[in-house]
């Protein structure tokens, strides 16, 4: 299943950069003979296209595997990746960026994903205070309280930025809150691959453990489960992949609630399945998404996000209802 | 019963209409101005003295910033209006509740929107006649169109650069561009300076332009607007080779990216015209 996944995805890859909403030529686009800086088919593909569907891939996946990694730790189906606060604390950066902070930073590099990042560990940090209060394990209510207080509180803070803030800076806050995968160059997705690279080392080692964590602590220590460790493990690769998704493309919602939830449906509740499967899945169903958001109102082009809920909910609950009968 | 209710309904709205029309007649001596753009037309009328509070975002001419703050568009203070006892509110045609409070306050308020370009000029002359100051408002307006009408005559027969206008951006990126579509008074200035717009087809405002809509219309002139303070040369330069990343760009292949900064742009009063000068003369630098 894990296979059909992966083939899927590489299909959406490969599909993907064909569409969009202009019409390019695929020869003068890989005509050698003129230079790059005068080749406009080649610009869009390149420049315009293929980041996209790379950051859309990425994004997907981290989402959706963050996604699943909540559910089984918080042992609850309505976890996502928002759950924790940690989406909150990297909008939170970028609004301070966007408001009060020069664009670009020594070296060059812009200032918004890079702040807004800070700001996902700078959430990850409280987060991860209120999971070792208790010295004795984590206590999954205490996460997920916490976890609302800091979105609601987060919230407030966007809205006082906002609030103390002008017209065209506001503007630019209201757009990135929308999300957006259009990220016009190869930069901040090379940023965003570190703290991703980082989260997919900590999932490989998840896959059995959430297997057993899911049925519940007690149950998962009696069967030789470090429970502490593996479930910081969990907390920490979910929120590092959370926070660069975020810092990525901006908040892009139910994708990493609905398609765990798809994926379970398909193929069960293993999570040495589910785990690599969700991520496969939501990779492909976020390029999707976007190439639907890219021609559906050609010229114009929709902030990925609408589609992600038009598209996704009606397709849950025909999963389930399909299921039930 | 039902019909009865709707009669009453009926009277209640014939009655406050019927007190806000007589209100309406009177000739305003204390107006407060929520909207920057028609603060800057009653200055430009000669009648500013008359205006006692406006808007946060008021800062031109440079007489406002003695005056009273009411907030603003989206939080407009209506304890602090009340408190100014105003005899005429000039509101935003969207402020509903704003309205529905002045109207039950019966202060008498003169709802404005702006849209289009000559949407301006009959503005002013609406609010002139309003508040008792035709003669002067109609001059204003008459010569606003003789020079707008200079403009034009300027560059009637120069070739029209397909521009790009943009309105907002990430800072430092080439991320989440806010471009003038082909509807509203920016637009129309635009037109009016010689240029052809390069989204002129969508007729929208503004709109949300992807690096490959913008690679895609291959735009020969970049107009960034800039709001408030003028940043310095080094940024200027800097937020001008973000463009770097489309070289494929005539606009960037020419150097014809420019920053205009100012809020001239984004007030629709009388400095349109300046602005629009100014658009002309980045587009058009030799024509004379």
């Amino acid at each position: 299943m894990t296979g059909a996944f992966g083939a899927l995805l590489i299909l959406m890859c490969l599909l993907a950069p064909l569409a969009g909403s202009t019409t390019i030529s695929l020869v003068r686009a890989f005509d050698r003979s003129l230079p790059f800086a005068d080749n406009v088919d080649a610009q869009i593909l390149f420049i315009a296209r293929l980041p996209r569907v790379l950051a859309a891939a990425l994004v997907g996946a981290s989402l959706a595997a963050a996604g699943v990694t909540f559910q089984a730790l918080l042992r609850n189906p309505l976890a996502a990746p928002e759950t924790l606060g940690v989406s909150m604390g990297a909008s939170v950066g970028a609004m301070i960026a966007i408001t009060a902070m020069p664009p670009r930073l020594v070296g060059g590099m812009s200032t918004v994903p890079l702040a807004a990042f800070a700001g996902s560990v700078a959430a990850l940090g409280v987060v991860y205070l209120l999971s070792i209060a208790r010295s004795r394990g984590m206590s999954t209510t205490v996460l997920l309280l916490g976890g609302v207080v800091l979105t609601t509180f987060l919230g407030a803070v966007i809205s006082f930025v906002q609030y103390l803030s002008d017209y065209t800076q506001t503007a630019r806050m209201v757009r990135w809150l929308m999300g957006s995968l259009d990220v016009g160059s190869y930069e901040p997705i090379g940023l965003a691959l570190i703290p991703m690279a980082i989260a997919a080392g900590g999932y490989a080692t998840l896959p059995r453990t959430l297997d057993l964590l899911s049925l519940g602590a007690e149950s998962a220590a009696s069967r030789g489960v470090d429970v502490v460790r593996s479930e910081r493990i969990a907390l920490v690769s979910a929120s590092l992949s959370t926070g660069a998704a975020v810092s990525l493309a901006g908040p892009i919602g139910f994708l990493g609630i609905v398609v765990p939830h798809m994926v379970r449906l398909l193929v069960g509740a293993d999570h040495r399945v589910v785990l690599p499967g969700a991520a496969l899945f939501g990779a492909s169903f976020l390029i999707g998404c976007d190439v639907i958001a890219r021609r559906a109102f050609a010229p114009l082009e929709l902030p990925v996000g609408i589609v992600t809920a038009i598209i996704g909910g009606p397709f849950f609950l025909w999963l389930v209802l399909r299921r039930a009968r | 019963m039902k019909a009865r209710a709707m009669k009453r309904l009926l009277i209640a709205v014939l009655l406050v209409s019927w007190r806000v029309a007589a209100a309406t007649e009177a000739t305003p001596h204390r107006i407060v101005s929520i909207i920057p753009a028609v603060t800057e037309m009653i200055f430009a009328i000669g009648e500013g003295s008359r205006v006692i509070g406006v808007s946060s975002y008021d800062h031109f001419p440079p007489q406002v910033e003695r005056l009273d703050r009411v907030g603003g568009l989206l939080d407009p203070n209506v304890e602090k209006i009340l408190s100014l006892k105003p005899d005429l509110v000039i509101v935003y045609a969207t402020q509903a509740e704003l309205k529905a409070r002045l109207a039950r306050a019966s202060i008498p308020y003169y709802s404005y929107e702006h849209r289009e370009l000559a949407d301006v000029m009959q503005t002013i002359r609406a609010i002139g006649a309003r508040i008792g100051a035709t003669p002067a408002a109609n001059r204003l307006a008459s010569d606003m169109e003789q020079q707008l009408d200079d403009v034009r005559r300027s560059v009637a027969r120069l070739p029209k650069p397909k521009t790009l206008l943009v309105l907002g951006r990430e800072p430092g990126s080439l991320r989440r561009i806010n471009v003038s579509g082909g509807y509203g008074f920016l637009h129309d200035m635009l037109v009016t300076a010689g240029g052809a717009n390069a989204f002129g087809d969508v007729k929208q405002q503004s709109i949300d332009a992807t690096t490959e809509m913008i690679l895609g219309r291959q735009p020969e002139v970049i107009l960034e607007l800039r709001y408030g303070e003028r940043p310095d040369a080094a940024a200027i330069t800097r937020e001008i080779r973000d463009w770097d990343a489309l070289p494929s760009l005539p606009a960037v292949r020419d150097h014809r990216v420019y920053i205009l900064s100012g809020n001239e742009f984004v007030v629709p009063g009388p400095r349109l015209v300046d602005a629009t000068w100014r658009f002309a003369d980045t587009l058009h630098p030799n024509r004379h």
